[in-house]
C-alpha cells in the first residue's frame, strides 16, 4: 500500500519538465479574481463536491449499497470480535482478585512461628496481605468440606500440614512466578502452589485474540481501501470526458480530486455506520445466550454492547479509509487523463 | 501574446513532430493554422496548452517563458486560454449555463459575478435563450456556439480553435467566424487550426502552414500550399 503512496503518482510523467530550468514565480498576476472571492469560491466548490458526491452515490444506488455493504462487513467483523474480547477480558478481571498462592509450610512449623512468618512475608514487595491456616483450622475446614470426617477421626495424627494463603497485589503472569520461586526458597516452606494456571492460560487466549483481531484489521481495513479504489477508479472512468474538460479549462489537480475525495469518504462513513449498527444488531441476537452462560459462569456482568466512543470512532475511522482509498486511485489514475485534440 | 522561438518537439518514439518552429502571434489578430494532418498542428496547439513540453527552442506567452512553469502553474496558464474543439467537448450531463459557467467556477469567482458573465457570453454567441437546455437538444451549430461561450467566457487574452467549423456547412461556419472576428477585433489573439482551404481562401487573414513539422509559409493567405 504505502508504495501507492509515495509523490510519484502525483505528477503524471507525461508532464514533467525534460531537464531542469529555470523556475519563475508565475501566480498572482495571472487571477482576476480577489483572494476573498476565491476563498468562498474554495469553499463553495467544497460544498458542492460533498453534495455531488452525495447525489451520485444516491442515483447509483444499488451499486452504493452493495459497495457499502462490503466495507461495513469488513469492518464489522473486527469491531464484533473486539467486543466480545472485551467482554470477556471484563469477566476474567472478576477472576484474577481469587488468585492466590497456597504456601505449606513443614509439619513441625509451630504456630507462633506460622505468624511470625506470615507477618514477615506480608511486606513483601508484591504481596497484599496474608491468611494463616493453622492445623486444626485446615482439619475443621476439611472435615467440614469434604465429607471425610469420619476417616480422619480414624487417624491418629492430624495429616496436614499448616498453611499461608498468600494474596499477590498483581496478577502478572511473571511476578507471580517470581513471587512463587521467592516463597519456595523461604525457610520452613515445604511447598508453594500457584492456583491460577488456568487465568494464566485465559489470559494467553485473550492476548491471542488480541493479535488476531489486530491482523484481521489490519488485512480487512486494507479490503475497505482496495473496495474504495476500485469504485472510486470506476468513477474517475466514467467521468474521464468531464475531468479532461476542467482540466482544459484550468482546473488545478485539487480541483479535480476534490469530488472523488468526498466520494470516497462518504463510502468510508456510510460503510462505518453500517458496520455500527450489524455489530449492535448481532450483538443483540447473541445478548440472551451469552448472557445465559455468563450467569452459568456464576458472573454478574451481562454482555456489554460498543462503547459509545467506537461507536463515533467506527465510522471516522472508516471514512479516513475512504479517503485514503479515493486518494490513491485519484493519484494513480488522474495523472492518466490528459487533454488530447 | 504568443511567440515561439525555433521550438522544436521530438516525441519518445523518436518522431519529430515540430522543427525549429518560430513565429509571433500579436494580441488583437486572427490567424490561420494549415497543413497536413500529422504535419504538426496539434502538437503546436498542445505546446500552447503545455499540454506538451518543448524538447527545444523557447515559448513564450505574455512576455512569459513556458519552460520555467511548473505543473502546479499550468492550471493558471490555461485559463488564460479559450480553446475550442472540433468535437465541442460540451458535458452532457448538465446545462448550458452550467457548462458555459465551468471556467468561472474553476477561476472562482462569485456567485452572482458568474450569472452576469455567462449570460454575456451566451448573449454574444446568440444563445441566451437556450441556458436551460441541455447541449445534447442543441444542433450542431449551436454545441459550437455553447464551446466558444465557454471559452470566452473569462475573457482570455488567446482564443485557440481546433477545425471549429469542420462539421458545420459553410452558413455556419460563417457566423462562427463572425464570432472569432468580433473577439479579434477587441484585441483577442486568435489562431484557427484547420484544414478547410475554402474557409481560408474567403478570408485573408495570415495564413501558418506547417509540413512534416516545419514552417513553410507565413504571410498572407496569397500564394500558398498545393493541397
Amino acid at each position: 500500500m504505502a508504495a501507492n503512496k509515495g509523490p510519484r503518482n502525483a505528477t503524471p510523467i507525461k508532464q514533467r519538465p525534460k531537464t531542469e530550468r529555470p523556475r519563475r514565480v508565475v501566480g498572482a498576476q495571472t487571477a482576476h479574481t480577489s483572494l476573498k472571492d476565491r476563498f468562498i469560491s474554495w469553499r463553495q466548490h467544497h460544498r458542492d463536491s460533498f453534495r455531488d458526491a452525495l447525489q451520485r452515490l444516491n442515483a447509483a444506488r444499488a451499486s452504493s449499497a452493495m459497495t457499502i455493504l462490503v466495507i461495513a462487513i469488513a469492518l464489522a467483523l473486527p469491531a464484533g470480535l473486539a467486543v466480545l474480547l472485551d467482554n470477556a477480558r471484563a469477566i476474567t478481571r472478576g477472576w484474577d482478585g481469587n488468585a492466590h498462592l497456597s504456601v505449606f509450610l513443614d509439619m513441625e512449623t509451630s504456630e507462633p512461628r506460622q505468624r511470625e512468618l506470615a507477618a514477615q512475608w506480608q511486606q513483601f514487595e508484591h504481596i497484599e496481605r496474608t491468611e494463616i491456616i493453622t492445623r486444626q483450622q485446615a482439619l475443621a475446614e476439611f472435615k467440614a468440606l469434604s465429607g471425610f470426617g469420619d476417616v480422619l477421626e480414624a487417624l491418629p495424627d492430624n495429616p496436614l500440614p499448616p498453611l499461608i494463603v498468600v494474596f499477590p497485589d498483581s496478577t502478572d503472569p511473571v511476578t507471580l512466578r517470581a513471587l512463587e520461586n521467592r516463597l519456595a526458597e523461604q525457610d520452613g516452606v515445604d511447598l508453594v502452589q500457584l492456583d491460577v494456571e488456568w487465568v494464566r492460560r485465559l489470559h494467553s487466549l485473550i492476548e491471542l485474540g488480541e493479535r488476531l483481531i489486530s491482523a484481521l484489521t489490519l488485512a480487512l481495513a486494507a479490503a475497505v481501501i482496495l473496495v474504495v479504489v476500485n469504485t472510486i477508479r470506476l468513477g474517475i472512468e466514467s467521468r474521464r470526458e468531464e475531468i479532461v474538460v476542467v482540466k482544459i479549462v484550468g482546473g488545478t489537480d485539487g480541483f479535480v480530486r476534490r469530488p472523488f475525495l468526498y466520494t470516497g469518504f462518504c463510502f468510508g462513513f456510510a460503510g462505518g455506520i453500517t458496520a455500527v449498527i450489524l455489530v449492535q444488531v448481532a450483538l443483540w441476537w447473541l445478548g440472551g445466550p451469552i448472557d445465559e452462560l455468563l450467569t452459568l459462569y456464576n458472573s454478574d456482568d451481562s454482555l456489554t454492547s460498543m462503547a459509545l466512543s467506537s461507536l463515533i470512532a467506527l465510522p471516522v475511522f472508516s471514512g479516513i479509509l475512504g479517503l485514503l482509498g479515493a486518494w490513491l486511485a485519484v493519484g494513480r489514475h488522474l495523472g492518466d487523463i490528459e487533454p488530447n485534440f | 501574446m504568443i511567440q515561439f522561438d525555433r521550438v522544436s518537439k521530438r516525441y519518445p518514439n523518436g518522431k519529430d513532430a515540430l522543427s525549429k518552429v518560430s513565429f509571433t502571434l500579436p494580441a488583437g489578430q486572427l490567424t490561420f493554422l494549415t497543413g497536413h494532418s500529422g504535419a504538426g498542428k496539434s502538437t503546436l496547439l498542445k505546446l500552447i496548452m503545455m499540454i506538451e513540453r518543448p524538447t527545444q527552442g523557447q515559448l513564450f506567452m505574455d512576455g512569459q517563458n513556458l519552460n520555467g512553469f511548473g505543473n502546479r502553474h499550468i492550471p493558471l496558464l490555461r485559463r488564460k486560454i479559450g480553446m475550442v474543439h472540433q468535437n465541442h467537448q460540451l458535458l452532457f450531463d448538465r446545462s448550458v449555463f452550467d457548462n458555459v459557467a465551468l471556467p468561472l467556477i474553476i477561476a472562482g469567482y462569485a456567485r452572482a459575478d458568474i450569472g452576469k458573465r455567462v449570460r454575456a457570453a451566451l448573449d454574444k454567441v446568440g444563445l441566451l435563450d437556450k441556458e436551460r437546455l441541455n447541449p445534447i437538444m442543441l444542433s450542431g451549430g449551436e454545441q459550437q456556439r455553447v464551446g466558444i461561450a465557454r471559452a470566452v467566457v473569462n475573457k482570455p487574452p488567446l482564443l485557440l480553435a481546433d477545425e471549429p467549423t469542420g462539421n458545420l456547412d459553410p452558413a455556419l461556419s460563417e457566423e462562427i467566424m463572425d464570432l472569432f472576428h468580433d473577439f479579434a477585433r477587441v484585441g483577442v489573439a486568435v489562431l484557427i487550426a484547420t484544414h478547410d482551404l475554402s474557409l481560408i481562401a474567403r478570408y485573408n487573414h495570415r495564413l501558418l502552414t506547417l509540413r512534416e513539422g516545419r514552417l513553410i509559409h507565413d504571410g498572407d493567405e496569397g500564394g500558398t500550399h498545393g493541397g
